[in-house]
């Protein structure tokens, strides 16, 4: 069952206009498919040509996007799943193993949602506990230890906010994870494949390349959590999207994200395919990139960048305020 | 989840507590110089005990309630004045301001935001930076302001912050962070987010270079803060009573719809989860903090003054 957004109803009609003559074997259905699928295709561009802040939004939490776990899958070889934090338990918000990409091995890590009730019982809608955080935090060590690079693919809507989590420290997990990944002697390459939810997202997300999928979002906080705080309305979260500068194409603008990936036409979840063969080169040609360098070079780079971001005035003079 | 969600309700926490702080403003714009005096017939109530407690009286006591122990919010200067050795403080890049990266703009603009900020604490942003001595140990000093819009750290606070611990490395110094902050600044979104990932990244060169970090927590500490630096300390210590969480308790109860018990996310609490190493009341900070370090950093107690860092 596929689920369409608002915006794409125009595509769900002609999706179910194609699958109702597909069925049928009339000559003239035949060829009344043909042009649904050319009509689906310059509805797609049109629709995908001017698409607001917010529906971008919509899109970067659509439901039929791919997940990590999905990427893992089609753009490794013999991924190796592992489990738990040694700590307290295994957090299923959080996929990560070790694999092999185009021959090489890697260590990867993502935030996991679910595609229904059960697996988002499992994987609490992506929003990981501490120990999910640990767990990331063991595996990063893990990479370290036996030199593997390290991917990670985002997509939250943030650490969890609950009261087991504030007890265990969710603070603290996260903090200490910046910590380690500013300073992890393996090359980090970071994507945001669906949500980038503030620190909770952050916490697998410091590294040497980050990169966003064209239709993602990347912010400190949720638009609806602005909107409520600052509009006092959480229904003006559009507006707050757009104040928040939080689409993949304004932080390539802001230089807070190294890169832009694109995506097939109607979004990542219309050609899985697609969009993980694009991750895929992605990742292959940044870790040739990133390989080349010497260590101290490469954490200087990484520090470096860090460093850089910010904006601030210095000079009294200057002060427009 | 929400960092800033926890902005709100020290918003809020800042209206309830308007007059106070107003009457306190018009003070610091009156008296930069001299030592700040309460005008007579204001008062505060205590929001533990519920005492009405002079202000003066509650100033004197370095804003800690002469009846009940609970610490109210300090303002950094008296902090700064608290812990360091008299006339030893010297400011870091106190003309640094925020810009406006992204241009935001709510129902008010940020850069007016930032103006009235500005006019209404007297600071330039919300964390004081610098070097001075504690009990004669020459050490980094950064004290959060919680009055500049809620502590929230922008660019500023992560700039000042890391220029301050990246000088530390270069002369060998201590850091001690003393925070109190709603979370990061949600005015300059990634900027601020990305603030969370530039302090931790300094404070790991910290570590390499075997200097210690601590990490004061007064009240209170949430959100990207807590979330970064104010954890990462080689000994966490915390005011007593301060709320110190990742989520703040509102978003917590809107989340599992439910009630929280008392105290939690309290420092006590923390404590008890295994959080933060000591809680030490306002009165006992200098001299627990430099006990610490010489301790950690193996000098001699015998004469204060005479103490020169170990690793010069």
């Amino acid at each position: 069952m596929k689920n369409y957004l608002e915006f794409e109803k125009p595509i769900a009609d002609l999706h179910s206009k194609i699958s109702d003559f597909s069925n049928s074997d009339n000559v003239n259905c035949r060829k009344m498919v043909q042009e649904c699928k050319l009509e689906l295709n310059r509805t797609r561009k049109e629709i995908f040509k001017n698409l607001t802040t917010w529906e971008k939004v919509q899109l970067a939490r659509h439901p039929d996007r791919p997940y990590a776990k999905d990427y893992i899958t089609s753009i490794t070889d013999d991924f190796l799943q592992l489990h738990g934090d040694r700590l307290y338990a295994d957090d299923e918000a959080i996929i990560g193993g070790i694999a092999k990409i185009n021959g090489k091995s890697i260590m990867i890590i993502g935030h996991q949602k679910g595609r229904n009730v059960q697996e988002n019982m499992r994987c609490n809608f992506g929003m990981p506990h501490p120990e999910g955080y640990r767990k990331a935090l063991r595996l990063m060590r893990m990479a370290e230890k036996f030199n593997l690079p390290l991917i990670t693919l985002i997509d939250t809507p943030g650490a969890y906010p609950g009261i087991g989590a504030e007890e265990r420290g969710q603070a603290e997990a996260i903090a200490q994870n910046l910590k380690v990944m500013a300073n992890l002697k393996v090359p980090i390459i970071c994507i945001v494949i669906g949500e980038g939810g503030s620190g909770g997202a952050l916490a697998i997300g410091v590294g040497d390349t980050l990169a966003m999928l064209e239709y993602t979002i990347y912010s400190v906080i949720s638009p609806e959590g602005c909107a409520s705080i600052l509009w006092r309305d959480a229904s003006m979260a559009p507006k707050a999207a757009e104040a928040l500068k939080l689409l993949a194409e304004d932080l390539k603008k802001l230089h807070i994200i190294d890169k832009v990936l694109k995506e097939p036409l109607g979004g990542a979840h219309n050609n899985p395919k697609k969009i993980a063969q694009t991750i895929k080169k992605f990742i292959i040609s940044e870790l040739e990139k990133l390989e080349k360098d010497d260590l101290t070079f490469l954490l200087t780079k990484r520090y470096n960048k860090l460093r850089e971001v910010g904006e601030f005035m210095e000079n009294k003079s200057l002060g427009t305020f | 989840m929400k960092f800033c969600f926890d902005l709100e309700m020290l918003i809020k926490d800042l209206c309830l507590n308007e007059e106070i702080k107003m009457s306190e403003n018009k003070q610091e714009q009156k008296s930069n110089k001299e030592k700040r005096s309460v005008p007579l017939g204001v008062w505060n109530k205590c929001d533990n005990c519920h005492e009405i407690l002079y202000a003066k009286e509650l100033n004197q006591n370095k804003k800690v309630c002469a009846i009940c122990g609970y610490h109210f919010k300090f303002d950094a200067w008296d902090r700064i004045n608290l812990l360091i050795d008299h006339e030893t403080f010297i400011e870091y890049d106190h003309e640094m301001t925020s810009a406006d990266p992204i241009k935001f703009e709510d129902l008010k603009m940020y850069k007016d935001r930032i103006k009235s900020a500005m006019a209404k604490s007297g600071r330039k942003d919300a964390v004081i930076t610098g070097e001075g001595k504690l009990s004669g140990l020459k050490l980094g000093l950064g004290v959060m302001d919680f009055s500049f819009l809620g502590g929230s750290m922008g660019s500023v606070v992560g700039e000042k912050l890391t220029r301050l611990i990246e000088n530390s490395i270069k002369e060998k110094m201590p850091v001690i962070i003393v925070s109190t902050s709603g979370g990061a600044r949600m005015q300059e979104s990634m900027c601020s987010l990305m603030q969370m990932a530039k302090v931790s990244a300094t404070l790991a060169k910290l570590s390499e270079a075997r200097l210690p970090f601590i990490s004061v927590l007064a009240d209170p500490t949430t959100g990207g803060v807590s979330a970064s630096f104010a954890m990462l300390g080689d000994i966490n210590m915390a005011e007593p009573n301060a709320l110190i969480a990742f989520a703040g308790p509102r978003v917590i109860e809107q989340t599992i719809r439910q009630k929280l018990p008392e105290g939690f996310q309290r420092t006590e609490f923390l404590k008890e989860h295994g959080m933060i190493d000591m809680i030490v009341e306002r009165e006992n900070m200098k001299h627990t903090l430099s006990r610490t370090l010489k301790i950690l950093l193996n000098l001699n107690y015998s004469d204060g003054k005479g103490v020169k860092n170990a690793k010069n």
